[in-house]
């Protein structure tokens, strides 16, 4: 892998701090193992800014986990300084999605947790630290408030602040702007992107997770893109030069726009993706079919929005558009994908004719063509109708499925998939569904 | 100034923005003398030689020291519930192993009628102690103990399985020693529902207070000073001035330490909820800010309580160095049926079968000893109890469900009459059984019509509660919406208000069931002037044969009322539960 990353690089001088090779987490112990990361590997180098992209599902907060030394890898090795990682990642701080304050304790004594492994340091000097990196963060003043009195930006900058308190080497980042609202999102981003260029904190390289395409672009150096079920690196792509990435320019726009091509093809080969050719990382075998979770309210927004648009729209644009990120567009292009409504052409979704009948019919007739669709086009869901045809008295416990299931996805994928079949199956009137005692059955006409 | 080592203590204000009142000083002074005094005085009465008539003397010069030493046990067996349902909470959610044995341990435990174990462990107590009134002492500790334990227990394990993965994930970063995720993160998580189950635990300490300072035993009687004994007495010999002054001492004590204790605890513990907004009523915080005024209180604290604290959460630190793994929290464990396929279930397996066993044997011989007739008079008994039980409960929700809803329906009228509840509820419902004796005895209906009553008097506060927290939660959308669609009067009842209170109703009526099983006991047989009067039931036979001495009888009649109670559990109520939880929850 390496000999295909350092295409055009200078790489040989510059320090590997952590590495993970051949990481893959299951799901389930004997004989029933669920692929959540598979085979991963990757580097994590002095100086650079690495991004995790993916669509949800694709393992990428596991691997996170995995290498800060909170999950074990079921198979392969995580390496810190060409040691062997057991237990906790030492060299690493981890800022959460949810900030992870402890609410009983003032901002100060939050960060103070920071050092409190630390044997041997006098509370004074504990206090001083802490009061430093509350400055450094933008929050000297605040040290004497508890979290609930702060807003969501603030909230985040003690969670950074208790990250950096140890001054860690390599700063671990899971989603931490997704929980804010996009005015303190845009300012802590900027905030963060300063120290770390003005090298006002002593750390020496920082991974992110994120699913924001546009966020990712602007922070890191270097960009992996997952897919999902099972968790594979898709595609490493490096990120711009530095002038470019804060100009917010054309090229900008156009790598944001690749990826979101990337993303929204999930089994499109990578090249034809990719017309700057700018791969890094050459992706692994195609993925195994799954139910996109799309509401169906949803899709039919969806596609009433794509018509109104004239039928065609630069997926970037509609996310725009609607207002959704992209882990909440994906499951309605690959579900829109999967029914035939639509196809990408390009980067752009094009509405089918099919689409276009189902976004104008009125609502019964398009509970009939969904119904049409789905039971030609959905094999699972088909199998769902089937298994309830021959089965005593037309009826089957939801347990049993899951159970089905959970041959091919991890317990929670499992469960979430039946709900969105049953969800499609309910509105396409193909089956019935009891919550209370969790039986699909066939209504009596419907048999 | 601050004090940041202690998880517990989090912020001090500085001294000097704090007023100083030199009448703060003379009262914390005043409080430490009646202190030392009452443990001197309760010392002296424990190692004492034993005195097991005691005589009680009815003078209400006596109160206050009978009150000194009713909160005594009170406090002993708190203090003793509180430690062991920290070790067995704790302990239960460390490892799945142990989970699997000891949490139906514990659900065992629960339903056992407290009362029954008292000849075993007043007989084993005063043995121990033949000479000393500390035999009887402890027995009495121990009962009340048992009645507090166990919901502790659970509430721990509770709190610890539910503790946030963010927060878990966390402290591992941070690399928190076992002692340190102990004391910074799971306790201070934990602290909240503790306290609120350590206030019913309180409640339900002063219930069977009563019943734990005047029994007998075969030929043996005890009687322990305190309230509990003062009342019994009083009721008879038909001293109503005594029965009503002992009345208000207990009213004032439990009054007391609510407004002294845990009030400014449950105050205190608002800053350890993780909701980022609470709209709760934070309740007063009166008396523990007012002892800060005091320089003698901050001189004791700065000078001794702090270091100290600091000195063992050092010790402990060390003890507890190793640095604690990360684990998974529960929700991220794998399925039902993914737990079920693992083979790691085989030690617990064996010892719940040792358990089983070794319960089963004892049951079985008791059963084969015990003769057939035997057996089906207990049958019978229970049949009786089960029917008072359930009337009892008919005729609580008939009467809460009307006047908790109006109560909770009214915001105002919510905040004038839950204080008055409130007090009304502290009463132990057994403080107040032999008043009621007194009078209903010699009504038509005897004690029939008493046992109902009592049995009433200890569950319905529950209920009540429950109801009233119901009906206040009923989002103000349904019911403007209910008058909007013009509802009469039945169709709002049918399809807003009943379905609304349904869960908390449930809630409330599963906790007042095991109550009055358990109160069936002392309900259902009474000792007054000397006669016994019964009223069939399994709670008459557990007290008759404890009473008697016939332990084998007592064994048959705990154990089946143990396990209807258990059966009832798991099947009716769990039942009602879910289908409450999944049809009729407002929120989700």
């Amino acid at each position: 892998m390496t000999a295909t990353a350092t295409a055009g690089r200078i790489t040989a001088r510059i320090p590997t701090l952590l590495a993970a090779e051949e990481v893959s987490k299951y799901y389930g112990a004997d004989g029933s193992h669920v692929l959540v990361l598979d085979r991963i590997t990757l580097e994590l180098r002095d100086g650079e800014f690495v991004a995790l992209l993916g669509p949800s599902g694709s393992g990428k907060s596991t691997l996170l986990r995995i290498l800060a030394g909170l999950l074990s890898p079921s198979s392969g090795e995580v390496r810190v300084h060409g040691e062997p990682l057991r237990g906790v990642n030492p060299f690493a701080a981890m800022v959460f999605q949810s900030f992870a304050l402890f609410p009983w304790l003032t901002v100060l004594q939050n960060v103070e947790l920071g050092l409190l492994h630390k044997r041997g340091l006098k509370s004074e000097e504990r206090r001083q630290r802490a009061l430093a990196a509350l400055d450094l963060v933008g929050l000297d003043g605040f040290e004497h408030a508890y979290p609930r009195e702060l807003s969501g930006g603030m909230k985040q900058r003690v969670g950074f602040a208790r990250a950096l308190v140890r001054e860690p080497e390599m700063l671990f980042l899971d989603e931490p702007f997704s929980a804010l609202d996009v005015l303190a999102a845009e300012n802590l981003r900027g905030d963060l992107l300063d120290l770390w260029l003005a090298r006002k904190i002593p750390t020496r390289a920082i991974l992110m997770v994120t699913h924001n395409i546009d966020e990712a672009v602007t922070l890191a150096d270097r960009l992996l893109i997952f897919s999902a079920n099972p968790g594979r690196i898709r595609a490493e792509l490096p990120g711009l030069p530095l002038a470019e990435r804060l100009s917010k320019g054309q090229t900008h726009a156009e790598l944001v726009d690749t990826i979101y091509r990337i993303m929204t093809n999930p089994r499109e080969e990578i090249e034809r993706l990719l017309p700057q050719a700018r791969i890094l990382q050459r992706p692994a075998a195609p993925t195994s079919p799954v139910l996109p979770h799309a509401d169906v309210g949803e899709l039919t927004g969806f596609l009433e929005r794509l018509t109104a648009l004239g039928g065609r729209e630069d997926l970037f644009e509609l996310a725009r558009d609607l207002q959704l990120e992209a882990d909440e567009l994906l499951p309605l292009v690959e579900a829109a994908q999967l029914l035939e409504f639509t196809r990408v052409e390009e980067g752009d979704v094009v509405l089918t004719e099919t689409g276009r009948t189902f976004a104008t019919a009125d609502l019964l007739q398009r509970k009939e063509l969904f119904r049409q669709i789905v039971a030609e086009r959905v094999e699972w869901i088909r199998e769902i109708v089937w298994t309830l045809r021959v089965a005593p008295r037309h009826r089957q416990a939801e347990d049993w499925i899951v159970r089905r299931l959970e041959e091919h996805f991890s317990p929670a994928e499992a469960r979430r998939q039946l709900e969105t079949a049953i969800e499609w199956g309910r509105y396409a009137e193909l089956f019935a569904y009891d919550e209370h005692s969790g039986i699909l059955y066939l209504e009596e006409n419907g048999a | 100034m601050v004090g940041r080592v202690w998880p517990f203590r989090v912020e001090r204000q500085s001294l000097q923005r704090i007023r100083v009142s030199w009448w703060a000083d003379l009262v914390a002074f005043l409080v430490l003398v009646l202190v030392l005094f009452g443990v001197i005085e309760v010392a002296a009465r424990w190692i004492g030689p034993m005195t097991s008539e005691t005589t009680l003397d009815l003078s209400a010069w006596n109160l206050p020291l009978y009150a000194l030493f009713s909160l005594a046990r009170m406090t002993a067996a708190f203090t003793a519930a509180l430690g062991f349902g920290l070790v067995y909470g704790r302990l239960a959610a460390a490892d799945p192993r142990l989970e699997h044995v000891l949490l139906p341990v514990l659900d065992i435990l629960q339903s056992i009628p407290i009362l029954s174990f008292m000849p075993g462990v007043v007989l084993a107590l005063v043995a121990l102690f033949p000479h000393r009134n500390l035999g009887a002492e402890l027995a009495a500790i121990v009962l009340i103990f048992t009645s507090q334990a166990w919901n502790l227990a659970f509430s721990v394990y509770q709190s610890v399985i539910t503790v946030p993965k963010d927060l878990r994930e966390a402290a591992a970063m941070l690399h928190f020693t076992r002692w340190q995720r102990l004391t910074r993160l799971e306790l201070p998580f934990a602290l909240v529902p503790l306290l609120w189950n350590s206030v019913m635990s309180w409640a339900g300490g002063w219930f069977f207070l009563m019943a734990s300072e005047q029994f007998t035993l075969g030929e043996r009687s005890f009687r322990l000073p305190g309230l509990g004994a003062y009342l019994a007495t009083a009721a008879d010999q038909g001293d109503l001035r005594a029965l009503g002054l002992g009345l208000v001492a207990l009213v004032t004590v439990i009054v007391l330490v609510d407004r002294l204790f845990w009030q400014p605890l449950l105050a205190w513990s608002h800053r350890f909820t993780l909701d980022e907004v609470s709209s709760e009523l934070r309740p007063g915080r009166a008396a523990g800010s007012w002892f800060q005024r005091s320089l003698l209180v901050s001189w004791l604290w700065l000078q001794w309580m702090h270091p100290l604290v600091r000195w063992l959460d050092h010790v402990f630190d060390r003890l507890l160095r190793q640095e604690a793994t990360y684990k998974l929290t529960r929700q991220e464990l794998p399925s039902r049926s993914e737990t079920t396929r693992h083979g790691r279930r085989a030690l617990p397996l064996l010892a719940g079968m040792g358990l089983f066993a070794l319960v089963g044997g004892t049951v079985a011989r008791a059963a084969l000893e015990l003769p057939a007739s035997s057996w089906l008079e207990l049958a019978t008994a229970a049949s009786i109890s089960f029917a008072r039980v359930m009337v009892t409960l008919i005729i609580t929700a008939l009467w809460t469900v009307p006047v908790g809803v109006a109560i909770g329906t009214n915001p105002s009228l919510t905040a004038r009459v839950q204080p008055v509840v409130q007090t009304l509820a502290s009463i132990p419902a057994t403080a107040l059984f032999p008043a009621i004796v007194l009078v209903l005895l010699g009504l038509p209906g005897g004690l029939q019509m008493a046992a109902l009553v009592l049995l009433a008097l200890g569950t319905q506060w529950y209920v009540l509660f429950n109801v009233i927290a119901g009906a206040a939660a009923i989002p103000h959308d349904f019911i403007e919406a209910a008058t909007i669609f013009r509802l009469t009067w039945w169709q709002r009842w049918q399809h807003l208000l009943l379905p609304a209170i349904f869960p908390s109703l449930i809630t409330g009526l599963i906790t007042a069931a095991g109550g009055a099983w358990n109160a069936t006991i002392v309900a259902e047989y009474v000792v007054f002037r000397g006669e016994i009067y019964v009223a069939g039931g399994l709670g008459a036979e557990i007290a008759s044969s404890a009473a008697t001495g016939d332990y084998q009888r007592l064994l048959a009649a705990t154990v089946l009322m143990a396990a209807i109670v258990v059966v009832l559990n798991r099947t009716f109520w769990a039942r009602l539960y879910r289908l409450s939880m999944e049809r009729f929850q407002l929120a989700r």
